[in-house]
C-alpha cells in the first residue's frame, strides 16, 4: 500500500491543503470534474487518470486544492464512482480518509432512462429517490419508472 | 383533501380513499347539486380519452361547474410548440382546478408543481389515473359490501396495464387474495408482485381463466392488444384463451361480479352484458360519482 503510494507522489504531486478523490474509475474522472463544478476552478487542480492501480488495474486521481467538499455535493459521485475514496489534506498530511456514500437522493445530474418520461421532453430538472444502494436503484420523482445500474446515464 | 392534487393513487391516505368513497356514495343518491356554481374546471386533453372527459365533465356539469379546456393536443397551442409548462402556467389563471390527461409519463406531477391550483391527473401515459383506481373501488365495495378480504382475479394483459398496476397497488390494503390470469408474455411485473408479498398477501397465477372463475368474487377483465407482442403469431396464440363467454359462469358464486375499465373489444361476448353479474356498465357510471366527490372535496366544498 505504501509502496503504492510513493509512486502515486511521483506522478501527481502533493497539495498542501485541500481534498484528494482517490480511486475514480478511469472512465469518470471528466464525469466527476464536471458535477464538481471544477472545470471553472480557480485554484490548483491536479487530474490524472489509467494510473495503474492494485486494487483496480486502471485508476483516476483528482487533487483539488484549498477546497473540502459538503458531503451532500461529494456524494453524488458516488453514482457513478462507487469506489472512490476521498482524502482530506491539510498541511501535506492527511487528516482523514473516507469513501463515498451513495446519497438517499439524486438531483439534475442522472438522465430518466423512460424515454416517455416527461423530463426527456420537457426542460425539467431530473428528482430520484435512491431505493437500492446496493443494487443501484433510483425511482423516477415523476414518472415513477425505476432507472437501475444497468441504464443509468447522467446529463 | 382542499387543495390537495391526485396524481398517484398513493398520494391519498387509506383513510382519504375511504372518505372520498363514502362521498361517492352521498353523490350517488342525490348526483345532482349546484355546489361549484361558482367554480371553473379545465379539462385539458393532450390525447384523446372521450370516457374519461365525458365521465369529468358530467361530474362537473352535475354540480353546477363550468367547464373549459380541450379535447386533443391538436386544438391546443401545444401544435404551435408551446411548453407543457407554459400551457399550465396560463391555464392555471383561468380555472380553478385542472383534470389533465397527457401521453407523457411524469406530466401530471410537473403540473401539480408549477399550477397555482390543484390538478387531478386523468392519465399520465403509461403511469397513473388514479381516479380509475378509485371508481373500481367504489364499484367492488359497492358490490360486494366491504373492500376486505376478496378474492380477485386480474385477467388479460397485466404486465402493461396501468389499470391493473395502481388497483394491485390499492387492494394491498385490504387483505386481498389475487389470481392473475395472463399468458406468459403478459404476466405481472415484478416490482408489483413484490408490492403485494411486501404486504405479506398472497398471489395465484394462472394461464386458464375457466381455473379461476368458482373462486372469486371479483373477476377484472382487460384487454389483450395485439401491438403488446414482438411476434403476431404470439399473439394469434392467445387471443381467444382469454375471452369470457355466459357459459363459462355456470358455477360461479353468486356474489361475483364482471368489472372492465372499458373499452371493451372481444374478450368479454355480447351474451355475459345480461347476466346480473356483468358489472361493467355501471362501473362507468361509477366513475361519475367518484369524480363528483373529488371535484367537490378537493374544491373545499364538501370535508
Amino acid at each position: 500500500m505504501e509502496k503504492e503510494d510513493l509512486r502515486k507522489e511521483l506522478k501527481v504531486s502533493a497539495i498542501e491543503n485541500g481534498t484528494v478523490i482517490d480511486h475514480i474509475p478511469s472512465e469518470s474522472v471528466f464525469q466527476v470534474i464536471k458535477i464538481l463544478n471544477l472545470t471553472e476552478y480557480q485554484n490548483q487542480l491536479l487530474i490524472a487518470t489509467n494510473l495503474d492501480s492494485q486494487k483496480m488495474g486502471k485508476k483516476g486521481i483528482i487533487k483539488v486544492s484549498n477546497k473540502f467538499f459538503k458531503s451532500d455535493e461529494i456524494n453524488k459521485i458516488a453514482l457513478f464512482a462507487p469506489t472512490a475514496t476521498l482524502i482530506i489534506i491539510k498541511n501535506f498530511a492527511v487528516v482523514e480518509k473516507k469513501k463515498v456514500e451513495v446519497p438517499d437522493y439524486a438531483e439534475k445530474i442522472v438522465k430518466c432512462f423512460n424515454p416517455n418520461c416527461i423530463t426527456n421532453n420537457e426542460e425539467i430538472t431530473t428528482k430520484f429517490t435512491v431505493i437500492d444502494k446496493v443494487e443501484l436503484k433510483l425511482r423516477c420523482h415523476y414518472c415513477e419508472k425505476i432507472t437501475a445500474r444497468g441504464n443509468i446515464s447522467f446529463r | 383533501m382542499k387543495n390537495k392534487s391526485l396524481v398517484s393513487i398513493n398520494d391519498f391516505t387509506r383513510e382519504e380513499h375511504v372518505r372520498i368513497l363514502e362521498l361517492a356514495g352521498a353523490f350517488e343518491k342525490r348526483p345532482k347539486q349546484r355546489i361549484l356554481e361558482d367554480y371553473v374546471v379545465a379539462t385539458l386533453f393532450f390525447e384523446p380519452s372521450t370516457r374519461t372527459r365525458l365521465s369529468f365533465e358530467s361530474a362537473a356539469t352535475r354540480l353546477g361547474a363550468r367547464v373549459i379546456g380541450f379535447t386533443d393536443a391538436s386544438s391546443s397551442s401545444v401544435t404551435k410548440g408551446e411548453s407543457l409548462r407554459d400551457t399550465i402556467l396560463t391555464v392555471s389563471n383561468y380555472c380553478d382546478i385542472i383534470v389533465m390527461r397527457h401521453p407523457r409519463e411524469g406530466s401530471a406531477r410537473f403540473a401539480s408543481e408549477i399550477s397555482k391550483v390543484p390538478v387531478i391527473n386523468a392519465g399520465d401515459g403509461a403511469n397513473q389515473h388514479p381516479t380509475q383506481t378509485l371508481l373500481d373501488m367504489y364499484s367492488i365495495r359497492k358490490t360486494q359490501d366491504s373492500l376486505d378480504n376478496l378474492n380477485i382475479a386480474f385477467v388479460g394483459d397485466l404486465k402493461y396495464g396501468r389499470t391493473v398496476h395502481s388497483l394491485v397497488q390499492a387492494l394491498c390494503n385490504y387483505n386481498t387474495t389475487f389470481h392473475l390470469v395472463s399468458p406468459q408474455e403478459l404476466k405481472l411485473p415484478s416490482s408489483v408482485k413484490m408490492d403485494i408479498k411486501e404486504r405479506n398477501l398472497t398471489y395465484h397465477q394462472y394461464t386458464e381463466l375457466s381455473e379461476v372463475i368458482p373462486n372469486v368474487d371479483i373477476l377484472y377483465m382487460t384487454r389483450i392488444q395485439k401491438e403488446r407482442f414482438s411476434d403476431p403469431l404470439d399473439y394469434e396464440k392467445v387471443k381467444n384463451a382469454y375471452v369470457l363467454r355466459n357459459n363459462m359462469l355456470e358455477g360461479a358464486k353468486s356474489n361475483l361480479r364482471i368489472m372492465h375499465p372499458l373499452p371493451r373489444v372481444n374478450e368479454i361476448t355480447t351474451d355475459v352484458d345480461d347476466n346480473p353479474k356483468a358489472y361493467y356498465f355501471t362501473q362507468a357510471l361509477n366513475g361519475v360519482f367518484v369524480r363528483q366527490a373529488l371535484l367537490a372535496s378537493i374544491l373545499g366544498v364538501v370535508d
